[in-house]
């Protein structure tokens, strides 16, 4: 459970993440929504302890992201930020044995072996396993990346937009296998969405930003609709019903 | 402008006092006093009226140069020394030195502008090519263009002994200037009379090559101008009493803060600012190990960089970054 | 899966890059020896001794920082660390007289300096790179002008110190590449093997920090307070290059980079040996060369800074637009 008791977050003066309190409780995928400029991802760093509240308290099962230990909570709880660049110039196999640096400070045992090539085949990176990052193509750059979050196998994983720079099927391709992480492995996955329809279609729950507040919170049924997505966005939205999952049209 | 006339009267001020401080004592006293007066008089003539001349002629072009470089690269972080084009004029005075050593030092001096247009044309050059310039890398490349000329030129002058002359022309000092070894530096003051003629077409060309020709005006002329001007200028200063550091740079920014970028309203102001700097500078270093002095070049090196850092830390804090 | 696919395995560069150097090192030692060799030995031993300590400190202390500023072109000197040790240096003259220093024992002499460079420039630095300055062209241009500010301060001081004075103990006190001070070999040698000792217990956690600030707090680094630990060592590194040969300034720059493209790897463990022998190579055989084959002795910081300058502009102005 992620408990985000009166958090804000204030860069001179201008307010991004305005005393927002909301629990999170363990499983599922949870996604976060609003418009640009909403303080998502300023959030999700908060969460994640990249960056410090200007006040309030975050705790991820009980332990204070600001004072425990950096290296207990990365094996609770991992994240990937948007902009992944780096000067290092890696294989891919070997930014995934990274997500293992948390367990045995650098040193691989053959379980963390297995753990890497598993993840590697999930991602359907076997191919490029001995590739140099800076040689991929951006969507095979962010599955490398996205490949090695999982490979920490942390049970909260937050990631922010981590559909960018992904074509169609690779897209779905992942959301299917984060819904697969929290249904067969019982893992929180947090994501910051722009399309609301994969948010629909993936998430269990909602969360809904607006100027530094959570405005909406709730299962897909209760944000998805016509009011709420004129309140989040200002856009007038048509909700249709597909196979049972709310597609919001915005587009006219 | 209307501040202009007593700023004047400062740089007067400070150029009256230059005449008066030194190791040997001239006060208005001793120079009319029946008995002294011909030493005093001597003294005032041959050292210290020289040596105040050269430095109010001296601020003043190096101050209007940074200025006319800068509206060239279009950037306020250029002026001579971080440009290539000081050390570029050393290395000329160096080939010279070694290849040529009998010749005059006009010859040595047109010798080292020569080498500086070079080395400035070739720094424009590297910046033309580059895409996308950000502001502040402009000077990063001028810095190491000139440390890669220096580099040249400390190789050959340690092969031949020359490392004193060297380090004489990178360190700028005014203790040596008497009559007879300044009066190249008029031309500078020519010069910048010329720079303050033209001061329209250097804004213009600041404004850019489109914005230039637009405007009817030959934009590689004024470019060539200025590069003459400032290359020339650069040269003699060189020659005569060695570089002052970021004096161009300083200057124009600071001026700039108060009056902004139109070059004939900020020119005199700029050619004002710079005496005053280098005058002040060089009293200072006069008085605070008196009898003995601190060249002007370190004086201007701490005072110098020290306002170069308070420029870039300030323009930061603002968080605007305009790009120059 | 497909195997890595790097240029030579990195034991093979490390066991090439070794053994080059052997050659070089036997080869300054003995070419165009004359008279006895004892004394021939001593002599060279003393400037091989130096030479490789200064090799060490560069390359190590370049990298490192290359890694905590997760940048290429950054280096130590471009940002006005040595010249911020000769500032030190000059200050301890200042305040304590030229005699007084002189007659100091000069181990007790470099004690103080680098204590007190570790504690100025871990100050300093911190704030530079405590995210206050935004962009990384500001940083450098910052840290190359806070160079020429310690620069004149110090020959500022000099000045004022009795100029006469200070001739006098300036060659005792300040090295360059031919005047190598040698009582603080060993001194030198112990630090260096400490910071070496640090480094290579705590190299998994570098080749994290150089993922950059936030994937290293995500893999559970405390990035905060790792950086700080990096900056300690290469200050020490610096105090020792600086105090053995003075100030070079492209010389990291070009031994880092070279490094990274022929161990091409990421693990410090493979880079940081690479660097070294890269450095020492380069000292010894640069050395070897202009003093042995073209009689150009001394010349060897010139012609590094040279090739270092006009390396440092080709990446600055491919690097540019980026």
């Amino acid at each position: 459970m992620i408990e985000v008791r009166n958090t804000t977050k204030s860069y001179r003066g201008s307010i991004v993440v305005d005393d927002v309190s909301i629990s999170l409780p363990a499983g599922g995928v949870i996604s976060l929504i609003g418009p640009n400029g909403a303080g998502k991802s300023t959030l999700l760093s908060i969460i994640s302890r990249l960056l410090p509240a200007s006040a309030g308290t975050v705790t991820v099962d009980g332990m204070d992201v600001a004072t425990t230990p950096g290296d207990v909570l990365a094996r609770r709880l991992s994240i990937l930020r948007q902009d992944n660049q780096m000067t290092a110039r890696l294989t891919v196999r070997d930014l995934v044995a990274f997500g293992r640096y948390p367990y045995g400070k650098g040193r691989l045992t053959a379980e963390d072996e297995i753990h890497i090539r598993r993840v590697i085949g999930y991602l359907e990176l076997d191919a490029h396993a001995g590739r140099f990052l800076d040689e991929l193509s951006g969507g095979q750059r962010q599955r490398a990346f996205i490949a090695m979050v999982l490979c920490q196998d942390t049970d909260y994983v937050l990631l922010d937009e981590p559909l960018n720079n992904l074509d169609v099927k690779h897209a779905v391709a992942m959301m299917k296998l984060f819904r697969r992480t929290a249904d067969e492995f019982g893992k929180t996955v947090i994501l910051v969405l722009h399309d609301i329809n994969f948010a629909s279609c993936y998430s269990d729950r909602i969360v809904a930003m607006r100027d530094g507040r959570i405005v909406y919170e709730g299962p897909p049924e209760t944000i998805i609709t016509p009011e709420v997505i004129h309140d989040v966005y200002g856009v007038r939205a048509d909700i249709h019903e597909i196979d049972g999952k709310r597609m919001a049209l915005y587009f006219r | 402008m209307r501040w202009l006339l007593p700023a004047a009267g400062g740089v007067v001020a400070l150029a009256a006092a230059s005449l008066f401080v030194g190791v040997s004592d001239v006060t208005m006293g001793s120079l009319f006093s029946p008995g002294g007066s011909d030493e005093a008089v001597q003294i005032l003539l041959a050292s210290r009226l020289p040596r105040t001349l050269a430095l109010v002629l001296a601020g003043t072009a190096m101050a209007v140069s940074g200025l006319i470089l800068q509206m060239l690269a279009r950037n306020k972080f250029v002026e001579p020394s971080t440009a290539g084009t000081a050390e570029s004029a050393v290395f000329g005075m160096l080939m010279v030195t070694l290849l040529a050593p009998g010749t005059p030092i006009i010859g040595r001096m047109l010798v080292a502008s020569l080498c500086a247009l070079a080395g400035t044309t070739l720094f424009l050059a590297i910046l033309r090519r580059m895409p996308l310039r950000s502001p502040l890398v402009v000077p990063l490349v001028g810095l190491m263009l000139g440390a890669v000329i220096t580099a040249s030129t400390e190789f050959v002058a340690y092969r031949y002994d020359l490392m004193q002359s060297v380090r004489a022309w990178e360190t700028g000092d005014f203790s040596g200037v008497l009559r007879g070894r300044y009066e190249l530096l008029w031309i500078s003051g020519v010069l910048t009379a010329v720079a303050y003629a033209a001061a329209d077409r250097f804004t213009v060309a600041g404004l850019g090559e489109d914005f230039t020709t637009n405007l009817g005006l030959d934009y590689r002329r004024v470019v060539a101008l200025g590069l003459v001007i400032v290359s020339l200028v650069t040269a003699a200063v060189i020659a005569t009493c060695g570089m002052i550091p970021f004096l161009g740079l300083v200057v124009p920014n600071l001026v700039s803060l108060m009056h902004g970028d139109n070059m004939r309203r900020s020119l005199p102001w700029v050619a004002l600012t710079g005496a005053g700097l280098v005058l002040a500078c060089d009293i200072a270093g006069r008085l605070v190990i008196h009898p003995y002095e601190i060249p002007i070049g370190t004086t201007m090196g701490v005072v110098g960089s020290g306002l170069f850092l308070y420029l870039l830390l300030r323009r930061n804090a603002g968080g605007t970054g305009r790009a120059a | 899966m497909q195997p890595d696919r790097r240029l030579l395995p990195p034991a093979a560069t490390i066991a090439a890059l070794g053994g080059l150097t052997v050659v070089c090192v036997l080869l300054f030692l003995t070419l165009n020896a004359r008279g006895s060799w004892s004394f021939v030995l001593s002599f060279r031993g003393t400037k091989l001794a130096a030479m490789a300590l200064v090799g060490v400190a560069v390359a190590t202390s370049t990298v490192l920082f290359q890694t905590i500023t997760n940048n290429r072109i950054l280096t130590p000197s471009i940002m006005g660390f040595d010249v911020l040790y000769r500032l030190i240096q000059t200050v301890l003259v200042f305040q304590l007289g030229s005699a007084a220093v002189a007659a100091l024992d000069p181990r007790l002499r470099f004690g103080i300096e680098v204590t007190a460079m570790v504690a100025f420039s871990w100050l300093l630095y911190r704030w530079l790179f405590s995210g206050s300055l935004r962009g990384l062209h500001l940083l450098m241009l910052v840290g190359i002008v806070f160079g020429v500010l310690f620069r004149s301060l110090a020959s500022f001081l000099q000045r004022i110190i009795d100029p006469n004075e200070f001739l006098a103990v300036q060659d005792r006190l300040f090295a360059s590449f031919n005047r190598v001070d040698a009582p603080l070999l060993a001194l030198s040698a112990v630090i260096i093997l400490a910071v070496c000792a640090v480094v290579w217990r705590q190299a998994r956690m570098l080749d994290v920090l150089a993922l950059g600030r936030e994937a290293a707090i995500n893999l559970g680094v405390d990035h905060r307070r790792a950086v700080m630990l990096v900056l300690v060592l290469v200050s020490l590194l610096v105090s020792v290059s600086t105090a053995l040969v003075g100030p070079v300034t492209f010389f990291g720059l070009l031994v880092a980079n070279l490094a990274h493209l022929l161990a091409d790897s990421h693990r410090h463990r493979v880079v940081l040996p690479v660097a070294a022998l890269l450095a020492v190579l380069t000292l010894v055989g640069g050395q070897l060369v202009l003093e042995r084959l073209l009689g150009y002795a001394g010349a060897l910081s010139i012609v590094i800074e040279f090739l270092g300058g006009i390396f440092f502009l080709v990446i600055l102005v491919r690097r540019a637009g980026r």
